[in-house]
């Protein structure tokens, strides 16, 4: 298949055993197309980052195939991986070396000459607000920094398809936020961008597709929009002006009562908000705030989960003997 | 409050890179010319490294191998008196000098490359296109330019103590170059497998050390009683530091040419299996 028109990512029943003898991955198939930018979520221990791993070469996989912009890994390696860029789940730099030498090394080791190699990396770590520290040893850079400096690297090479694993776990609020706007630029240049993430908020806010993993199956695999338009009920919490005793009874809406006297109320999709107002004026209850208890993705994303191991429980052991 | 990272953050001006930046994969680099340049990165990374911590990489060993010079001359080489025609100083010498090349190659691969699998920054060759011959031979240089840098170190101090004619100067250069590639190998096979800190310690303290006292550095082995003389023929290290005695000085308990043979054997050995390993990504790869 040609280059031009393969999708970015395509993997065919990938597998993967590990040495223990732990089934990390059952059979993934997925397809990610040029320019996407793509959320892989699922529950700690799903295998996503064995999947990243896989991709990345940095792990050996037990079955299946993988095809980068068309190129086959088994067949050109050196090719594919030319084309990828990887920010891992941890932090993998070399603590003792600045960050201007790392990132002009990764260039290096995709062969561009040295003079090159630095200005790329002083492009890159100007762009992650590094440059000031590009001198500095990096194990006295901040958790945050070091992530960036991570996504510098990653970018020296001008990679096609950007894979990142959870890149804002553990940074505040405005690192997260100043990330997802860098990551969105990124993507609008041309460049694919997968990314793995446990804060729903944020594969909301920037992905376009989806793909949810248990438990080394995909269980869901869709467009973020449709994806939220499954769900069926939302929830809120209000915070009456008295604290309540037990939960209010408000007609056509399940109510439960919280430990500070707040309460939560269940909508319906398709139940408007002033329903709900002039119930609780019936039942003259005061409210003073209100609130989603959760993101909604991540009420989908439990929902898909419980569903995907119902079946699993239920579904007949391969070895049971049924005679 | 406003986080200090997120205001200093961005530099306004700065460009999107990946509007500006060519992809490698554009790139109508030859695959020779690649390899070459990750090789000489990975030179750069390692030399640069021994530089860096020269407190830890160069010092320790030239100032342990000056005491030897201390104590096999003025102190205790006059009442040893001679061996092989020579003074005791002169004859332990080479096989000093060649102690400090072979450990110090070793060493420095192996805590070079365990420390980047410790740390997981090996992830970063491992996921680029480099070849597996250009991060080996990369990691060996960098063993290579350790040992020798010590090797030329310290054999500058030992003209100070010793009167050493360098009979041969290109056989003598050329012992150094050859044992020091073949310990860089071998130091990279050890920190491919090994897991923990323990594994880089076991090789060259119950191995190494041993195989080096034994390897004829102290004593020619033609004064060793049987079987021990006849066992000593198995020890690589005994004809690796005969051979250099032999550029120094002159002298050898052996044939030359069978020491070129065992190093040729070890650098072919030592570069296949470990090459090998890389490309199976043994204790790299899970
Ligand atoms: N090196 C390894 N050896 C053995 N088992 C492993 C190894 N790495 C991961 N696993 C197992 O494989 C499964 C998938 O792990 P993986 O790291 O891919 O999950 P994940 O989706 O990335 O989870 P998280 O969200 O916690 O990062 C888990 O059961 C994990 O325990
Ligand atoms: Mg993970």
């Amino acid at each position: 298949m040609s280059i031009s028109t393969s999708p970015a990512l395509r993997l065919r029943g990938l597998q993967k055993t590990y040495a223990n003898g732990v089934q990390a991955l059952k059979g993934i198939d997925l397809e990610v197309n040029r320019g996407e930018f793509f959320g892989l979520l699922g529950p700690n221990g799903a295998g996503k980052s064995t999947t990243i791993g896989i991709v990345t070469s940095l792990i050996n996989r037990s079955g299946g195939s993988i095809e980068v912009f068309g190129i086959n890994t088994d067949e050109d390696l050196e090719g594919a991986k030319r084309l990828i860029g990887v920010v891992p789940q941890e932090i993998n730099i070399n603590q003792f070396e600045p960050p201007l030498q790392i990132v002009a090394q990764q260039a290096g080791y995709y062969g561009i000459p040295w003079r090159e190699a630095r200005e790329r990396a002083g492009e890159c770590l100007r762009w992650m607000g590094l440059w000031d520290k590009r001198d500095t040893m990096s194990r006295s850079l901040s958790g945050g920094m070091k992530r960036r400096l991570m996504i510098a690297r990653a970018l020296v090479h001008g990679p096609r398809l950007l894979i990142l694993d959870e890149p804002t776990a553990g940074v505040d609020i405005e690192i997260r936020r100043a990330t997802w706007s860098l990551l969105k630029e990124i993507n609008e240049a041309g460049t694919t961008i997968i990314l793995t993430t446990h804060y729903l908020e944020e594969a909301e806010a920037l992905c376009k597709k989806i793909a949810i993993i248990d438990d080394g199956r995909i269980v869901k695999d869709t467009d973020t929009r449709s994806l939220l338009r499954q769900l069926v009920t939302e929830t809120f919490v209000l915070d009456p002006m008295q604290p309540l005793e037990r939960a209010p009874a408000l007609p056509d809406f399940v109510t439960r009562l919280r430990e500070d006297g707040s309460f939560e109320v269940e909508i319906e999709k398709g139940v408007g908000l002033n329903k709900l107002f002039h119930a609780l004026d019936n039942a003259h209850i005061q409210v003073s705030s209100m609130r989603n208890k959760t993101n909604r993705l991540e009420e989908l994303f439990l929902g898909l989960v419980e569903e995907s191991k119902g079946r699993a429980a239920s579904a007949p052991q391969p070895n049971e003997v049924t005679s | 409050m406003t986080n200090p990272e997120a205001t200093e953050d961005r530099n306004p001006t700065a460009r999107n890179p990946m509007q500006t930046l060519r992809s490698v994969s554009d790139e109508q680099r030859s695959r020779l010319s690649e390899a070459w340049v990750g090789f000489a990165t990975t030179v750069r990374r390692e030399v640069h490294r021994v530089v860096r911590i020269w407190p830890q990489t160069l010092l320790p060993p030239v100032i342990s191998t000056c005491l030897y010079f201390i104590i096999f001359g003025p102190v205790l080489g006059d009442r040893i008196g001679q061996m092989q025609g020579v003074t005791y100083l002169q004859y332990v010498t080479p096989g000093l000098i060649m102690m400090a090349v072979l450990t110090n190659s070793y060493q420095n691969v192996v805590s070079s490359f365990f420390g980047a699998k410790f740390q997981h920054h090996i992830e970063e060759v491992l996921v680029s296109p480099m070849s597996s011959q250009s991060i080996l031979l990369g990691y060996a240089v960098g063993g290579v330019f350790r040992g020798l840098v010590i090797g030329a170190v310290v054999g500058l101090v030992a003209l100070l103590f010793a009167d050493l004619p360098i009979v041969h100067p290109t056989l003598t250069i050329a012992v150094a170059v050859l044992t020091s590639v073949a310990f860089a190998f071998g130091g990279f096979i050890n920190a491919m497998v090994a897991r923990n800190f323990d594994d880089i310690t076991i090789v060259p303290t119950f191995v190494l050390t041993p195989l080096t006292m034994l390897g004829g550095v102290f004593y020619s082995v033609n004064l060793l009683a049987e079987p021990w003389q006849t066992l000593s023929y198995a020890n690589p290290i005994l004809y690796m530091v005969n051979a250099f005695r032999y550029g120094i000085l002159g002298r050898s308990d052996m044939p030359i040419a069978l020491a070129f043979g065992v190093l040729t054997l070890f650098i072919v050995g030592f570069y296949t299996a470990a090459l090998w390993m890389l490309r199976r990504g043994i204790g790299i790869r899970s």
